[in-house]
């Protein structure tokens, strides 16, 4: 089990380090000047020329890369002679439009759309996995079509959709809640809740759509195999044939899409978080994009990468302990 | 063993009468078994043969009550000791599945859970129908992995099924199937699925087992070698129905039906010559959707012209006498069938001669 760790982290290492260089030069071969970005239209190019050097981005793109590389592990100086500021490990560069470190305000932005992501998954499988467990026990039947149709409906819907429906009248309409604006947790719980509950929602509908038909599918192939068939020869309840054999194996590659979605999402829901204002971060790199904020959208696609890895990681080492066939491969 | 217990009835243990099953599918209504009817003693083997969709499967997990009853019906019966299985409730049937009921599956590593030990599931077994704790289910696990002769049978207890051999695994579910010593074993292909040397060593151990528990076994198989080993009574089926039964020997020896003389020959035998090409029966076992109207069999069958008027190809033919407890279906008049297996079981040795 630790040598299938070991390998697992040394892969995830060695793709993030893919990523990272594959990002950095795409960003690099952009139409854009990212020295003429760091001030605005009026800028002399003296003062452009000023900023390439202090941000290093007179040197050629290998370099670059490695300044940046060793920036995340190490920390990094801006600039030489007496006009230098150090920019701290992890350091994801500086961003001359915000006037701020990228590292600080990512953080920042990953904990809201950690939270986004964490609760609305919660809320997609409390939602997908037992009614898709239902709609397969009901093959067939008024009870599976109804669940599958409904399944299917907010399946269909464009994220923005349902989001923007919730909004309207949730918010707009009704008045149920107050109109979104983001506090920490830590802060105000009940306004951080309100504030957190639709986009939760809207997410949630859209992604539980998916798990039940995933979850109705796996279990429909689940009680079709052999065991389940022991499992009755041996006379046991057929309750306990659906939940100890049958959810058993059907639910675990649930726990494989889950994990993966929850990356997805905590790479920047950037529809749902744009239209209830939530600063996470694909609010984040929406912004970036509109301003052209390189060092900010180069952090932001790192992250979505990273998350996407780790999670990968963490979904391998999940199916390990779920399924002992996978231990020995 | 040869001491034959009859039920309260004062019938054979196990009785299987006039059973039919039919599927409700998207393309109609398939009769996958018509009118079998079989029987079986305690401790004694009855051998049911046939090829893939016979109905033979079909049949006894009918009787188990492992059908699902929204896709199958059932009627005829099925007495056990004199209690109809085909009448009794799903909860009825769920009581005797794993106590007096019991069955061996084809492919013992999809039949076993791949997430669970086999101690696990070998206790849950035994705990489904005794009211013991854990430590005594699983003394009993261990005495029983030790019966069907797997080595290291505590380390094995930890183990899950895709780290033992295909042959242990298999002694694995004839263990949890005789666990709770059942009256009534279905062993539906228990060697298919395994290397001939390891199909040896199970049918020894099946019939060990058999004559220390006194245990009444319904063989299915299409391994008429197997069925040599084991069996009492074979019932041929096809089609759905059954076709030929007799005495082992009678089916042996003495074989009266066109398919079984096909089945025989089909079989690759050591003690025929390498020159000795096989003589597969022509043809495909019919559609259940598609029966054909007269002998089932007719369309398959090189002996068809030997039966005047067209008779093959019009009437059904029934199931009648043609010795002592050895019944055929077969239009060809008797006396010419008997010579006809002789031509057919001499041709046969012949090859083995020639070579």
């Amino acid at each position: 089990m630790t040598g299938f760790i070991i390998r697992r982290v040394i892969r995830a290492m060695v793709l993030l380090v893919l990523i990272s260089a594959l990002v950095f030069v795409m960003f690099n071969a952009a139409p854009a000047d990212p020295a003429a970005l760091t001030c605005g239209k009026s800028c002399s190019p003296e003062v452009i020329e000023a900023n390439r050097e202090r941000l290093g981005l007179d040197k050629p793109v290998p370099e670059q890369y490695w300044e940046f590389v060793k920036g995340i592990f190490v920390g990094r100086t801006y600039g030489s002679g007496t006009a230098t500021f150090e920019c701290e490990a992890p350091c994801l560069g500086y961003s001359f439009t915000r006037g701020q470190e990228v590292t600080p305000l990512i953080l920042d932005r990953v904990v809201v759309t950690v939270q986004l992501a964490l609760g609305a998954m919660v809320l997609w499988l409390l939602i997908g996995v037992p009614s898709g467990i239902y709609a397969a026990l009901r093959r067939g039947q008024w009870q599976d079509k109804a669940v599958t149709a409904v399944a299917m409906f907010f399946y269909s819907f464009p994220s923005f959709f349902i989001a923007l429906v919730l909004l309207f009248f949730v918010v707009i309409r009704w008045q149920l809640l107050p109109y979104p604006s983001y506090v920490p947790l830590t802060q105000d719980p009940w306004q951080w809740f309100q504030t957190m509950i639709l986009p939760w929602v809207a997410l949630a509908l859209i992604y539980a759509g998916f798990y039940t038909r995933l979850t109705r599918s796996q279990m429909l192939e689940t009680m079709g195999e052999d065991y389940i068939r022991t499992a009755r020869a041996k006379g046991l309840a057929e309750s306990t044939v659906i939940r100890r054999h049958g959810l058993r194996a059907g639910l675990t590659p649930i726990v494989t899409a889950a994990g993966l979605d929850l990356a997805l999402v905590m790479g920047g829901a950037v529809i749902v978080e744009s239209i209830f204002t939530l600063p996470g971060i694909g609010k984040l790199a929406l912004d970036s994009v509109l301003t052209l904020d390189l060092p900010i959208l180069t952090a932001t696609v790192l992250v979505a990468a990273f998350f996407i890895v780790l999670m990968n990681t963490v979904v391998d080492m999940l199916y390990a302990v779920l399924d002992p066939r996978v231990r020995i491969a | 063993m040869s001491v034959v217990v009859d039920g309260p009835s004062g019938g054979p243990f196990f009785t299987v009468q006039d059973l039919q099953v039919e599927f409700r599918t998207d393309d109609g209504v398939v009769r996958a078994v018509d009118g079998v009817s079989y029987s079986v003693e305690r401790g004694k083997t009855l051998a049911v043969v046939g090829e893939s969709g016979s109905g033979k499967s079909v049949t006894a997990n009918a009787v188990m009550g492992l059908l699902d009853s929204r896709q199958a019906s059932i009627s005829g019966s099925a007495l056990l000791d004199g209690e109809d299985l085909v009448d009794a409730t799903p909860g009825r049937l769920r009581e005797l599945r794993g106590s007096r009921l019991s069955m061996v599956f084809q492919d013992p590593l999809s039949s076993l859970h791949p997430f669970y030990t086999i101690g696990r599931q070998l206790v849950e077994a035994v705990r489904a129908k005794r009211d013991i704790n854990k430590a005594e289910a699983s003394a009993r696990a261990l005495q029983m992995l030790e019966r069907v002769g797997i080595p290291n049978a505590s380390q094995r207890l930890d183990e899950f099924p895709h780290q033992l051999s295909g042959g242990m695994r298999q002694r694995v579910m004839i263990a949890m199937a005789l666990i709770n010593d059942p009256e009534l074993l279905f062993a539906d292909e228990p060697t298919t699925a395994l290397d001939v040397t390891v199909q040896a060593q199970i049918i020894d151990l099946m019939k060990d087992l058999q004559a220390e528990f006194d245990t009444a076994i319904i063989l299915i198989t299409h391994d008429l070698g197997v069925v040599a080993d084991m069996a009492d009574d074979v019932v041929v089926m096809y089609g759905g129905r059954v076709v030929e039964r007799g005495t082992a020997d009678d089916i042996y020896y003495r074989p009266e039906m066109p398919y079984t003389w096909g089945l025989m020959s089909s079989v690759p035998r050591m003690d025929l010559g390498e020159s000795e090409r096989l003589h597969p029966i022509p043809g495909t076992p019919p559609s259940l959707l598609a029966m054909p109207k007269g002998c089932v069999f007719r369309p398959r069958c090189t002996y068809h012209e030997r039966v005047p008027g067209g008779l093959c190809d019009t009437e059904r033919p029934d199931l009648l006498p043609t010795g002592d407890g050895h019944d055929v279906r077969c239009h060809i008049p008797a006396p010419e069938r008997r010579a006809l297996a002789d031509e057919v079981l001499a041709a046969m040795r012949q090859a083995g001669g020639a070579a």
